[in-house]
């Protein structure tokens, strides 16, 4: 997962001034571009390796890698689909993303724009050492905490929104996509705060002060001049969230109850996701087991990078119509 | 539109470091008011005061008492964001909003007030736009973006923003000092024009341009580096230029310092 923080002055770090090449630059030129070239021909070995390892796996499938709700790769005859899995990790991140976006930007603006300067530095602070906390841990506190403590809530929710089908379940349980979901919403908020403050931080103090002297509140300069200005860097920090929480193994695999069912209801005892799955079935699975962990690895790969894209998309889109 | 403005025994501080002391003037009506003096005499700190951008620097304050005609914009209850929307304001170098288009830019402050019709919108941002001698030459551009523009006509669009939400007052911080020539005469014109509509305050580090556009000229100067400014003069501009009554002006004038 990789997401370059642009902002709308500096465009990327990578962009070079034209400036004449002098002698000096060019052992340095070669170096980095033998570096460039180094690490391509990994990952292209890396990527033919797991290709090769999921490929026989695949043809020993008996079901239908797409569509198949089950995973049982080592039984005789295998079969298993990466539907469910897939399904799972993008819902759960997406509703980690829905939820701590809001709060992370939130966070931000209270540090850059609303807390005095003492507090505003320890909160920053706080935010960076929360983005340095090992996931497991997060993961040990959703399940010691977090699944009892959401049996009350869940309910309410299912009783009084049970109409809505996201809220809809059979049976309300601790151990649910939500429950997942919120761990995950808390594990990338701080990461998305941390970026979101340096990239408000960078909005130019004039544009400020042309809002402000233009009869602007607070809330409204911010609308005016801080929020679109860090848009596109709010949207890479959200996408490098977002790929932390899609690529999230420990966390998530403690809480989920790693059932292979497709369902919109988030309250109930099914969830699972892909890198949940691996960490859970790698240590028992035998060859063509190993080889549809892999396969599903290679799935969450593909998925990363069209989100990925996507976004990207989303920011040159948007900023690109201006032009 | 076009109020007076009268400031009484003002001094501005940033933290405990007092930057301007103890200054009156009346500012009139319909006429071009010039501050000039030597840098860091206090002149942009003073011109943060009349619209209350002086306080959102962290630790400044103001002491003293500016009359907006009857109303006094230090009285307590006063919310200095509805006096930035009666005295608006240009800044040195030219702040157009990088992410919105021309039209945007212009229309920024009018969503302020609350919703307006689109038709509304067009029409107070084509009425701006030619207030601002800039309309002939984006009118066919309204949708690019305002930073598109070059220096001189992006300092023209910050004047059509300011003049949109039609403020009583204009105050102009430098308004050309980033400006070529052409430009800058471009915004003295357009200066000599909306003084018929507002009351402007102009700071200048120009002499000439002080000459050129103003009616009454204040000179405002410091007793040493690390002494707060004060305010040495104000007359008509014909005069200070002629005939100034303290020697500081004039040794500042003719160029013996500053
Ligand atoms: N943001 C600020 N923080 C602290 N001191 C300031 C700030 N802005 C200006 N000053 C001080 O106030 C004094 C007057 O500055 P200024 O009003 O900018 O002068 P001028 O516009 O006449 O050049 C100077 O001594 C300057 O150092
Ligand atoms: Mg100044």
């Amino acid at each position: 997962m990789t997401a370059t923080l642009k902002t709308r002055q500096g465009g990327p770090a990578t962009s070079r001034p034209a400036v004449r090449r002098s002698r000096a630059d060019k052992p340095f030129r070669h170096l980095t571009a033998a570096a460039g070239v180094v690490l391509l021909a990994i990952m292209a070995a890396i990527a033919v390796f797991l290709i090769a390892e999921a490929i026989p796996a695949l043809y020993a499938n008996e079901g239908s890698f797409l569509t198949e709700l089950i995973w049982t790769p080592n039984n005789s005859p295998p079969a298993f689909g990466i539907g469910a899995l897939a399904f799972g990790t993008l819902m759960s991140s997406f509703l980690a993303l829905i939820m701590a976006v809001p709060v992370a930007v939130g966070v931000a603006l209270f540090i850059t724009h609303y807390a005095p300067r003492k507090l505003a530095g320890a909160l920053g602070y706080i935010v960076d050492l929360l983005a340095a906390v090992p996931s497991v841990v997060y993961g040990l506190w959703g399940v010691i905490f977090l699944v009892p403590f959401m049996q009350g809530p869940s309910e309410f929710l299912n009783e009084y929104l049970g109409f809505i089908p996201l809220f809809s379940a059979d049976q309300v349980v601790g151990r649910s996509m939500l429950t997942a979901s919120i761990v995950l919403a808390i594990m990338i908020l701080p990461i998305i705060a941390a970026i979101s403050r340096e990239v408000f931080l960078q909005v130019p103090r004039m544009n400020e002060e042309a809002a402000l002297a233009l009869g602007a509140t607070r809330w409204e300069m911010i609308r005016m001049a801080v929020l679109p200005f860090g848009r596109p860097g709010v949207v890479s920090a959200s996408m490098l969230g977002l790929g932390r929480a899609m690529g999230e193994t420990i966390a998530v695999a403690l809480i989920f109850p790693a059932t292979f069912d497709i369902t919109f209801g988030v309250l109930g005892p099914s969830g699972n996701s892909i890198a949940a799955n691996i960490a859970l079935g790698f240590a028992e699975a035998g060859e063509v087991g190993r080889g549809a962990l892999i396969a599903s690895g290679l799935v969450l790969f593909i998925i990363t990078l069209l989100v990925n894209m996507a976004a990207r998309m989303i920011v040159v889109g948007r900023s690109g119509a201006r032009k | 539109m076009a109020k007076q403005i009268q400031v009484s025994g003002l001094d501005a501080y940033y933290g405990s470091n007092k930057a301007i002391e103890d200054i009156s003037m009346t500012i009139e009506p319909r006429s071009v008011t010039a501050f000039i003096g030597p840098s860091g005499c206090g002149k942009s700190t003073f011109l943060r005061t009349l619209n209350r951008m002086h306080e959102v620097i962290p630790g400044a304050r103001v002491e003293g008492k500016v009359m907006l005609d009857a109303d006094d914009l230090y009285a307590p209850g006063v919310d200095p964001v509805s006096v930035r929307r009666t005295i608006g304001m240009v800044f040195q170098r030219p702040n157009p909003f990088p992410t919105m288009s021309i039209y945007e830019n212009v229309a920024a402050g009018l969503r302020l007030n609350g919703r307006i019709s689109k038709a509304r919108a067009d029409e107070i941002v084509e009425r701006s736009l030619k207030g601002a001698n800039l309309w002939n030459e984006v009118k066919d551009r309204l949708n690019k973006p305002g930073a598109g523009l070059s220096g001189g006509q992006q300092q023209r669009l910050c004047i059509a923003r300011a003049i949109a939400v039609q403020p009583q007052v204009l105050l102009m911080d430098e308004p050309c000092s980033a400006l070529d020539p052409i430009s800058t005469l471009a915004i003295e014109d357009l200066i000599a024009e909306l003084k018929d509509e507002f009351t402007i305050v102009i700071v200048t580090h120009n002499m000439q341009q002080a000459a050129r556009v103003s009616d009454r000229t204040a000179f405002f100067n410091l007793a040493a580096q690390g002494q707060p400014g004060k305010l040495v003069e104000m007359d008509e501009t014909t005069n200070m230029f002629t005939n100034p009554s303290e020697k500081a002006t004039e040794d500042y004038i003719t160029g013996r310092f500053g």
